[in-house]
């Protein structure tokens, strides 16, 4: 286990490599620069602008030298944010972050599972029918019309929750609706597989011998099917999570949240260099860390894969 | 369904058995919720051909009179006006014309990529295919969303482009499809014997690989469109992707969340459009899948 994990953690030396090397090239080459929405100001401080930030020197130097102050964990200070650092951005909105994403994941996985499960026992009839056709409808709609829709129903006709917003971080009533569109989506997603594995386990050899022994369904499903069945859901929540953190940005936006996903789409058009870049860096150890947590769970999880 | 018996027909006629494609068609049309499917599609389609000759209004016209109307049939304004007072009939339908061209033109860029990439590396093997799936695998990892965004930056305005760039991204899973299905075939008799008759490589991929992937290729193309139509829509909702005065389905949604508490049919008309048209292409690319792997079902 230990080797495995050691393997994998060095795979993902070259993947943040090309990550970082990728993500630097295209915001540097991208028209424009950071201080062009600004006041025009006399060359010369542009020059020194220039000069503390190292835009005067060659791409290629800029692009060692931010290689060299990443790897001492220095991701530089924000150029529209002035006097943060891009950590402490970062720092600043990712409990808001992960707050609204680990709920979300946690909804996905005992609604999702839940109800899928339901659907299994039940397949081809009513209930059935009525769980795939909401998990379809929520696989289909995108989160960003599904927002807005819940806002205008829940918010405006109904006003019984805020339109946007997170108060002081604790009121429950400004989380509900961005976690359930965020959550959505992976509950559709999350229903449809364990519909579909359940009912491969159900019909499987070792099922028909817990229930021949006489067990009741109810521990017959949840003591024996359960644990098989939701090996392809534990597989999936490598993707969720990557479909969680996309759709936080999204959510984000749309509700006005002060979390991370907003200071990339606002750093990619204001050419936040720093911003942006610490922000992929930042998502994408994030994502390389959750898929390998994913992989040590399902090892545990199924006694035929042993990792060696 | 008749099966003509060999003698009767005289050996030197083939017996007329169904093909993998008439086959797959028969159970395809029998397929209600594909069919369904495919009919809306081609009224979508229809529609946003004709936007210029059936609305009664210019998308880009300002209506000074009528500003944020509700829908009305005797003046025109069939989904009412946005709150600029423009025709949200025409805007729509101009809208499918924007979602639908760059669904299908980042699908074809993908399909192209993936297809060649995947035959190459499983019909050659060895080294190379170790090498370009480690690739494949690289770029598999990096935050998609990220990079398409990074990529709307890069490219500036430019829609097109950014089109052709997302499908330059898409293709990593088509590649790996393709890349399985040549290896299951690269063995069969009729590829060695095309070897035997001196067939080049090339032409043995471009002649024998590729036309016997095309079932799963097609099932798989069905599924990228409204996946590249949800980027383009996400991408404009963040007023990254399509500018005034052109317009798409997400430029009009995001505008139509701005103004939902006055204006509520600003959001439902392209909300619904968009919403129908992914639900079509979703259930025909299920029901294709279905038609074209029947053991699969």
């Amino acid at each position: 286990m230990f080797s495995f994990v050691a393997k994998r953690l060095l795979g993902a030396v070259p993947t943040l490599f090309v990550i970082i090397t990728i993500a630097f090239f295209m915001i540097r080459l991208a028209p424009g620069g950071p201080f062009d929405s600004e006041r025009a100001v006399p060359a010369e401080i542009q020059a020194n602008l220039n000069r503390v930030y190292h835009l005067d020197q060659p791409l290629i130097g800029q692009y060692w030298l931010y290689l060299r102050s990443v790897l001492e964990g220095n991701f530089g200070p924000s150029f529209s944010y002035k006097d943060y650092s891009v950590t402490e951005l970062i720092w600043d909105g990712f409990p808001v972050s992960m707050e609204l994403g680990l709920t979300a994941v946690f909804l996905a996985v005992i609604i999702g599972g839940g109800l899928g499960s339901l659907a299994a026992l039940k397949q081809n009839r009513a209930a059935d029918y009525t769980i795939m056709t909401a998990a379809m409808t929520g696989i289909t709609i995108p989160n960003f019309v599904m927002a807005p829709l819940l806002t205008l129903v829940l918010g405006v006709y109904l006003r019984v929750l805020p339109v946007g917003g997170w108060g002081d971080g604790h009121e429950l009533k400004y989380k509900i609706l961005p976690v359930v569109a965020l959550a959505l989506p992976q509950i559709a997603y999350v229903a449809r597989l364990t519909r579909g594995s359940m009912i491969e386990v159900l019909r499987s050899n070792f099922i028909r011998t817990a229930r021949a022994k006489g067990l009741s369904e109810w521990l017959t499903v949840t003591r024996h099917a359960a644990r098989a069945a939701f090996l392809p859901v534990v597989s999936y929540l490598g993707p969720a999570c990557a479909g969680i953190i996309t759709g936080s940005v999204v959510i984000e936006q749309i509700f006005s949240i002060p979390g991370i996903g907003r200071y990339f789409i606002q750093g990619a058009l204001n050419r936040d260099y720093t911003l942006v870049m610490g922000v992929v860096i930042f998502y994408g150890v994030l994502i390389i860390l959750f898929n390998l947590l994913v992989d040590v769970l399902y090892g545990v999880l199924d006694p035929k894969l042993a990792h060696r | 369904m008749s099966v003509t018996p060999l003698d009767a027909v005289g050996v030197a006629m083939p017996a007329e058995g169904t093909s993998l494609w008439t086959s797959a068609r028969r159970r395809l049309v029998r397929n209600r919720a594909a069919m369904g499917g495919l009919i809306v599609l081609i009224i979508i389609g229809a529609l946003a051909i004709l936007a210029p000759y059936i609305s009664a209004h210019a998308m880009d016209d300002i209506s000074w009179e009528n500003i944020g109307t509700p829908p009305d049939w005797a003046n025109g304004y069939y989904f009412g006006t946005d709150s600029n007072g423009r025709d949200l009939f025409a805007r729509t339908l101009y809208g499918a014309r924007v979602s639908l061209m760059v669904g299908i033109l980042a699908s074809i860029v993908s399909l192209v990529i993936g297809v060649i990439y995947g035959a190459v590396a499983g019909y050659v093997g060895g080294a190379v295919d170790n090498v370009m799936m480690r690739i494949v695998d690289i770029l598999y990892s990096l935050p998609f969303m990220f990079f398409v965004i990074l990529l709307t930056v890069f490219f500036g305005r430019n829609i097109l482009l950014i089109f052709v760039a997302i499908g330059a991204v898409q293709w990593l899973d088509m590649a790996r499809i393709v890349r399985g299905q040549t290896m299951a075939l690269k063995h069969r008799e009729f590829i060695e014997a095309a070897h035997a008759f001196g067939a080049s490589s090339t032409s043995i991929v471009r002649r024998h690989i590729i036309p016997n992937i095309l079932g799963p290729v097609m099932v798989f193309v069905t599924l990228t469109v409204p996946q590249v139509i949800l980027l383009e829509s996400f991408l404009s909702f963040l007023g990254l992707g399509v500018q005034e005065p052109m317009t798409s389905w997400g430029v009009l949604i995001s505008d139509g969340a701005r103004d939902m508490e006055t204006a509520p049919w600003s959001l439902l008309f392209p909300a619904t459009f968009l919403a129908v048209t992914l639900f079509s292409l979703n259930f025909l690319g299920d029901g294709l899948r279905d038609a074209l792997d029947p053991k699969d079902r």
